[in-house]
């Protein structure tokens, strides 16, 4: 037998796995602060999911204008090159291996061959992937057109290809219905938005899009079966209850050539479940301190990695958070904390990151309500912290500032609550 | 006639009625700041948008580049829009912030490279 070729090492401080907004936002600061970086992202080309994005509403916070999505990327990229940082795309990541607290090897394969590399802390940026049609229990026919919405964007958004002329979605979150516009803007007919929620998933901005183009939306309803010889011709809908159970004889048919899946996002954790990193059931993502390291340490995590964001901005802003701890444990070995305050959910919180706090830094919380409720108060009785909110929706996560000082406060946890003012 | 928005100015999100009487706005009820107010008003008066799409570029890195108008454009022009902008077909090298159409004075502005 042929020995085995011996693989490339190479060596940095950090690699950062994922080019998307995150994973871009978090290499640039690592070299801003001085560490040697790779970014490794498996596709074609920077960027993650943005350059598929074309509409505008990123950036307002981070770039402090309005930009697309392939804007918002472009920016990141060009800052990226500016500062010399080494990336690989087509780079497609094996395996992770955690030695020792600043021994990490990540296995890649890429155009040019495989390659480890060692490193000292790992940003894990890599995104989330998409609830599909057999997840949210649609059964039927395995035909031709269905789509998730990320499929069916990259196709017409990327590619110019429209993927159907009379299409229904189902799911009525951001990315359903922006989708929607896209698919009625270039011509095809949307015959149905279907929500199994009483209330729309995504921002208000986004729920105007359906008056714009007439596209009647169904809430408490959900698609359970499509039908079709070779391609989809028409979908089964039924009402749902309040207990989301389906309403008996409600069930109608919309005739269709294309369904598009929209049932929201999932972070990608696979490669952190297997060395060991705790996940939220909540968020879907790592359980992380406040310098979003997981329960693996020196393996960061940021953006819908970590957990679903609703905005760009967030998701740059944890990158850069990531990038600063890593930072942090590669100069000090290590992240140390005298007591860590654990973070708790109350009253009508359906999630909540970070879940450990030191009390060293100011730390953002995002969280997220489990339903929506008006004139609310988001309270931290431990340590006397009050926030009027006039509205609250699951579809609109929170993001809140505590300060070092305050944090300092608390005992040993901390619960975070919303409830009637 | 009475029109019924959820304003998107702010997450506030209020209900804002537009009440309109022989073209004119009579009444805006349900704001909570001047910007909402005036954003009502607009949506009824001549809602705009900016509007964005996918063009045909030959040699680049993607087939498409991706575009979209510099400012917000009337919303029943719209699909004229779109059909002039369907015929469009553009060659590498395009830049970001790159004019590469214009139709009734309106920028047509690259967000992709390609």
């Amino acid at each position: 037998m042929e020995p085995m070729p011996q693989i490339p090492i190479l060596s940095y401080d950090v690699v950062v796995i994922g080019g998307g907004p995150a994973g871009m936002a978090a290499a640039i600061k690592a070299r801003e602060l001085g560490l040697n970086v790779l970014l490794l992202d498996e596709n074609d080309y920077l960027g993650g999911i943005l350059p598929q994005c074309i509409h505008p509403g990123f950036g307002l916070h981070y770039f402090k204008e309005e930009l697309t999505g392939p804007e918002f990327a472009s920016r990141l990229a060009k800052r990226l090159v500016e500062l010399g940082v080494e990336y690989r795309t087509a780079a497609r990541v094996l395996e992770i291996k955690n030695y020792s607290d600043l021994e990490k090897v990540v296995i890649f394969t890429s155009p040019t061959g495989v390659y480890q590399v060692w490193a000292k802390a790992i940003i894990y940026a890599a995104g989330a992937r998409e609830r599909h049609a057999f997840e949210i229990g649609i059964v039927g026919d395995r035909v031709a057109g269905i789509y998730t919405a990320g499929e069916a964007q990259t196709l017409m958004d990327i590619y110019g290809v429209l993927p159907g002329k009379e299409i229904v979605i189902v799911g009525s979150g951001d990315v359903g219905l922006i989708m929607a516009r896209r698919f009625a803007l270039e011509g095809a007919k949307v015959k149905a938005v279907v929500e199994l929620m009483p209330y729309p998933g995504g921002l208000a901005r986004n729920v105007m899009i359906l008056r714009d183009f007439n596209i009647p939306l169904y809430l408490s309803h959900k698609v359970v079966e499509v039908r079709g010889k070779g391609r989809v011709q028409r979908v089964k809908v039924v009402k749902v209850d309040e207990n989301l159970n389906e309403v008996p004889g409600s069930e109608f048919w919309i005739e269709a050539d294309t369904l598009v899946i929209s049932a929201g996002l999932v972070p990608n954790v696979k490669k952190l479940k297997k060395i060991g990193v705790e996940i939220d059931p909540a968020t879907g993502g790592p359980v992380v301190n406040d310098r979003l390291e997981t329960t693996v340490p020196g393996i960061f995590v940021a953006g819908n990695a970590l957990l679903i964001n609703d905005l760009v901005d967030y998701v740059a802003e944890q990158g850069e958070l990531a990038a600063e701890g890593a930072k942090e444990f590669i100069e000090n070995g290590g992240i140390e904390s005298k007591k860590w305050v654990k973070v708790k959910k109350g009253q009508n919180v359906r999630l909540i990151a970070p879940h450990y706090l030191s009390g060293d830094h100011d730390v953002y919380l995002y969280l997220r309500v489990a339903r929506p409720m008006e004139n609310v108060e988001l309270r931290i009785p431990g340590i006397g912290k009050k926030l009027r909110l006039p509205v609250v929706k699951p579809a609109e996560m929170i993001r809140l500032k505590l300060r070092a000082k305050e944090i300092q406060k608390a005992s040993e946890k901390l619960t975070v609550e919303v409830v009637r003012a | 006639m009475i029109y019924r928005f959820t304003c998107i100015v702010c997450p506030l999100g209020c209900s804002i009625e537009v009440e309109v009487e022989n073209g004119e706005v009579k009444e805006v009820r349900g704001y909570k700041c001047p910007r909402g107010m005036e954003w009502a008003v607009q949506e009824v008066i001549s809602p705009k948008r900016v509007v964005m799409t996918v063009i045909p570029v030959e040699g680049g890195a993607l087939p498409t580049v991706s575009v979209k108008t510099a400012e917000p454009v009337p919303k029943e022009k719209i699909p004229e829009l779109m059909r002039f902008l369907a015929k469009l077909k553009l060659k590498a090298p395009v830049n970001v912030g790159q004019v590469v159409a214009e139709w009734e004075g309106i920028k047509i502005v690259a967000t992709r490279g390609a």
